[in-house]
């Protein structure tokens, strides 16, 4: 009975905002009498907040070590603006010019990796610069204007889907098929990994929690793939979206990489005397945000179909909310990337369901920072516990 | 004379699963030195905590009596009122204030919310001269040292009008030197008819200047004894703290020395980080052989704590000269990474501050110096990292309910442990230990010293650091004095003693 309870409140704790997330969705869906999760609106709600979970995921692991990035913003910005010239004035390959933007990222975040790391000044004041910066360098580039449209291949990045090779129909069925791959691989991973506890005689879940929990993650996966399929089918951005969770999910949770990170960020002094090299590690921590807000910045461009001086406009701000709603803690060292874009979904959901209601833009940024207090209220509470 | 001036009766105060005070009984006497005795989470702090009014009443049970009134603090405030202070573990001060503008805190000499800064000043020249202190009331805390801050504290205290001071811990971050000055003021204290509460480890001292001692033991009052009437000594109060008999202070070893040196330095000098003309090592020279324990000795200030991390990786230090010899090759050491490699390790002063992820796990503390071990081309095997946590924890004998626990909530004697263990897990040849046993009770210091032993009996080379020349004369194979960045001696068990170390580390060279 203790082991039970043991149970509901330590993962109360651990998946408090996916519940507070399936919450919210439940109000509104019943708030715009069931528009929320439509089709067409859940795909749209993917669409609206890609570039968001692009940069909530790197700034988790900026928070995770300590730091914070402001100037992420404006870096996706000026690289969105970077892409309008290489792409529609030099009219360049569409692959050679997103490479030459993410690299361009990589160097942006180098450059403030090196004033944080090796030249110690605060993150805070390198980044706040960088977000003059980079807002300046925007529109000397773009000389003020809007560049547009960018080329087919280019949008596809951020509007398109996945075709349906076994041919059209009212539902995507190759949709379907990925989503049962999807979960018939989540099945055989999970008990793979429960055979090996067993085999190291590890404690494990009871068997009919385990398969209840294999019940239920295979019926998300498979009602949201179904959902797709009713509209478009998958977009490629989500795809781009899952292949980063899973791989920052296993950099951060599975190698010697995310460990040291995790280390440098709970206690810089421990970890340095253990081996942990911290300014290289913080170092390529902003070189990875730079490559992110990049990629941010492209499906930005590319969604809008143009280059704009004002593109990502307050985006830093959404991304730190993400974060933090996510579990990250501004004395570092905790936080997951799984948080960042849970984090990243619970404002994204709030924004839709309040458009959709037609609530004005001023009432949405005041309850919106209303839920960022609050979960972090609610947070500290259930810490001092 | 005798009157009691403090009584707190049947104390008991209960934290969500573990009872931390249990019928506590203590009586302090008017204008005396009362100790207060135990081993880590024996529920010393809790008890004062109480008193004070941390805990505010109603939090627990049982009666407090002040000057033969019954009290029942809400808060701290309510208790200083009264002429309670207590000075804690952790220096409360604010680096960045001056030491007048520190003493009067809270409690600013204000009309009006005004200050009155020569007000402020004369009084503190006054505190300070109570306390023996000669500085000037407008340095700032930063530039002090940490003994005058204990002093600065204590000034702070007697500021607020104080009947009954406590003190936490007031030496262990102190130096010998140090501690008696602070020793003597309470003392001196004691005659102008202050009564103080002292809580320490350190049983010499409590035996020197306490009138009585109480003991407690997991949550419970042992014992109260007046140390002349009773004839007190060091075995009977460790008796009482542990609860069983330690034969010795120090475990069984079986000695396994051979000649071959392991671990050379020579010439090392290293200049300080910032001013890089001032230098803070001189040609020093020590080695240490397989299976042999060689302790450090010196004063604070001495340049232990520097010499131990320059060798480790250069992690202290501008402007290093001198070699490195490992089993009788040169080696250098650019960063931590390379000293790990070549078999050295480095268990570090201050747990917290440079041992530790406290938020993280035992596990990902004990893994974390040596990941590649539970990893292939840099990505972990989380099963094998837990079954090797797991034996690390039996072996050393970590108090805590499993793996997955955060450090941050395990005693000072489990936290050493860990840190200990994290770097038995490099499998080093050769390991250097600061103050291992620093801030822990007798019982966790046994076990340390065991593993220590152990240690050396597998052929592995021990350099230990400490400041309690009873540690080093106990446990060490041959000791060296350091005094102002020199060795100034290098002593054989045989001819070390206490009186003859404290003159090499004492020793002075001029400039």
């Amino acid at each position: 009975m203790d082991g039970m309870k043991n149970l509901i409140s330590s993962n109360i704790r651990k998946f408090g905002m996916v519940i507070a997330l399936v919450g919210i969705v439940i109000l509104f869906q019943i708030l715009t009498d069931g528009i929320l999760l439509t089709p067409l609106n859940v795909t749209n709600i993917i669409m609206q907040n890609s570039y968001i979970i692009v940069l909530a995921i790197g700034m988790m692991l900026i928070i995770i070590t300590g730091e914070i990035d402001l100037s992420v913003g404006s870096v996706a910005a000026f690289v969105g603006a970077v892409a309008g010239v290489l792409l529609v004035s030099w009219d360049l390959p569409v692959i050679v010019g997103i490479l030459l933007c993410l690299l361009l990222g990589a160097l942006i975040g180098a450059w403030q990796g090196f004033w944080v790391s090796y030249f110690n000044i605060p993150s805070f004041i390198v980044t706040l610069a960088g977000m003059l910066i980079f807002r300046g360098l925007t529109l000397v580039v773009l000389e003020g204007r809007t560049i547009a449209p960018f080329p087919d291949g280019f949008r596809s990045l951020s509007s398109s889907f996945l075709p349906d090779i076994f041919g059209g129909g009212e539902l995507q069925l190759f949709t379907i098929v990925i989503g049962v791959l999807l979960s018939v691989i989540y099945i055989l991973f999970e008990i793979r990994g429960r055979r090996s506890d067993i085999k190291y005689n590890f404690n494990t879940t009871t068997l009919p929690l385990f398969v209840a929990k294999l019940v239920l993650i295979t019926l998300i996966i498979n009602v949201f793939t179904f959902v797709l399929a009713q509209y478009e089918g998958i977009p490629y951005v989500l795809i781009i979206l899952t292949l980063l969770v899973i791989g920052y999910t296993f950099l951060m949770g599975k190698t010697v990489v995310g460990r040291h990170i995790y280390a440098l960020g709970g206690n810089i002094n421990a970890a340095q005397l253990s081996g942990v090299k911290t300014k290289k590690m913080k170092f390529w921590v902003f070189v990875n945000m730079g490559v992110l807000a990049a990629l941010s910045g492209l499906i930005f461009a590319g969604r809008l179909n143009a280059a704009t001086p004002q593109a990502g406009n307050l985006f830093e701000l959404d991304a730190i909310a993400a974060a933090v709603i996510g579990g990250a803690s501004f004395t570092g060292g905790v936080g997951t990337v799984f948080g960042a874009v849970i984090g990243a979904l619970v404002m994204g959901v709030l924004n839709n369901g309040m458009s959709l209601m037609g609530i004005g833009i001023d009432w949405q940024q005041a309850i919106k920072g209303l839920v960022l207090l609050g979960a972090v209220a609610f947070d500290v509470l259930n810490k001092n516990k | 004379m005798a009157e009691t001036i403090l009584e707190m009766k049947g104390i008991s105060k209960t934290f969500p699963g573990v009872k931390a005070l249990d019928n506590v009984n203590l009586k302090v006497e008017q204008g005396e030195i009362h100790a207060l005795i135990g081993e880590n989470g024996a529920g010393k702090s809790t008890l004062m905590k109480v008193l004070s009014g941390v805990h505010p009443f109603g939090t627990y049970e049982g009666d407090i009596i002040f000057e033969e009134t019954e009290c029942q603090f809400k808060d701290i405030n309510e208790s200083e009122k009264l002429g309670i202070v207590i000075i804690h573990q952790e220096l409360a001060l604010i680096p960045e204030l001056s030491i007048a503008e520190n003493i009067f805190l809270g409690n600013e000499q204000a009309k009006n919310g005004i200050i009155n800064w020569k007000k402020t000043i004369i009084e503190t020249r006054q505190l300070l001269e109570k306390v023996g202190l000669k500085l000037d009331p407008e340095e700032k805390i930063k530039n002090i040292g940490v003994g005058q801050q204990q002093l600065v504290e204590i000034a702070k205290a007697l500021s607020k009008k104080v009947k009954l001071l406590i003190l936490d811990e007031p030496t262990s971050a102190l130096n010998e030197e140090d501690s008696e000055n602070l020793l003597n003021l309470l003392l001196e204290f004691k005659k102008q008819g202050m009564t103080s509460i002292l809580i320490s480890h350190k049983l010499k001292e409590l035996l020197k200047v306490s009138d009585s001692i109480t003991v407690l033991r997991d949550g419970q009052t042992i014992e109260t004894y007046s140390v002349k009437g009773d004839k007190l000594t060091e075995a009977t109060i460790i008796k009482d703290m542990v609860g069983r008999e330690l034969a010795n202070l120090f475990p069984e070893r079986n000695y396994n020395i051979q000649d071959r040196v392991v671990f050379e330095v020579k010439n090392w000098s290293v200049h300080h980080p910032l001013d890089t003309e001032k230098q803070i090592l001189h040609d020093i020279q020590i080695h240490v052989k397989q299976g042999e324990i060689v302790g450090i000795a010196g004063l604070m200030g001495a340049g232990r704590t520097e010499l131990a991390m320059s060798i480790f990786g250069k992690s202290y230090g501008k402007k290093i000269t001198g070699q490195l010899f490992k089993d009788g090759e040169e080696v250098t050491f650019k960063n931590v990474n390379d000293a790990v490699k070549n078999g050295v390790a480095y268990v570090s002063e201050n747990r917290k501050e440079y041992g530790l992820i406290l938020i993280d796990s035992v596990k990902n503390n004990l893994t974390l110096a040596n990941l590649q071990e539970v990893a292939k081309n840099n990505i972990l095997d989380t099963s094998k990292e837990v079954v090797e946590a797991e034996s690390l924890k039996t072996k050393i004998n970590i108090k805590a309910p499993t793996i997955h626990q955060r450090t941050i909530n395990l005693s000072g004697g489990n936290q050493q442990k860990v840190v200990l263990g994290k770097w038995m897990f490099t499998n080093p040849d050769v390991l250097i230990l600061d103050e291992p046993t620093r801030g822990i009770d007798v019982g966790a210091k046994f076990e340390i010293y065991k593993l220590i032993n152990e240690l050396a009996e597998q052929g592995k080379s021990i350099i230990m650091i400490s400041s309690e020349l009873p540690e080093l004369l106990g446990m060490c194979d041959r000791i060296y004095a350091l005094s102002e960045g020199r060795i100034t001696a290098n002593l054989d068990k045989s001819e070390a003693n206490q009186e003859t170390l404290m003159t090499y580390m004492t020793q002075s060279w001029g400039s």
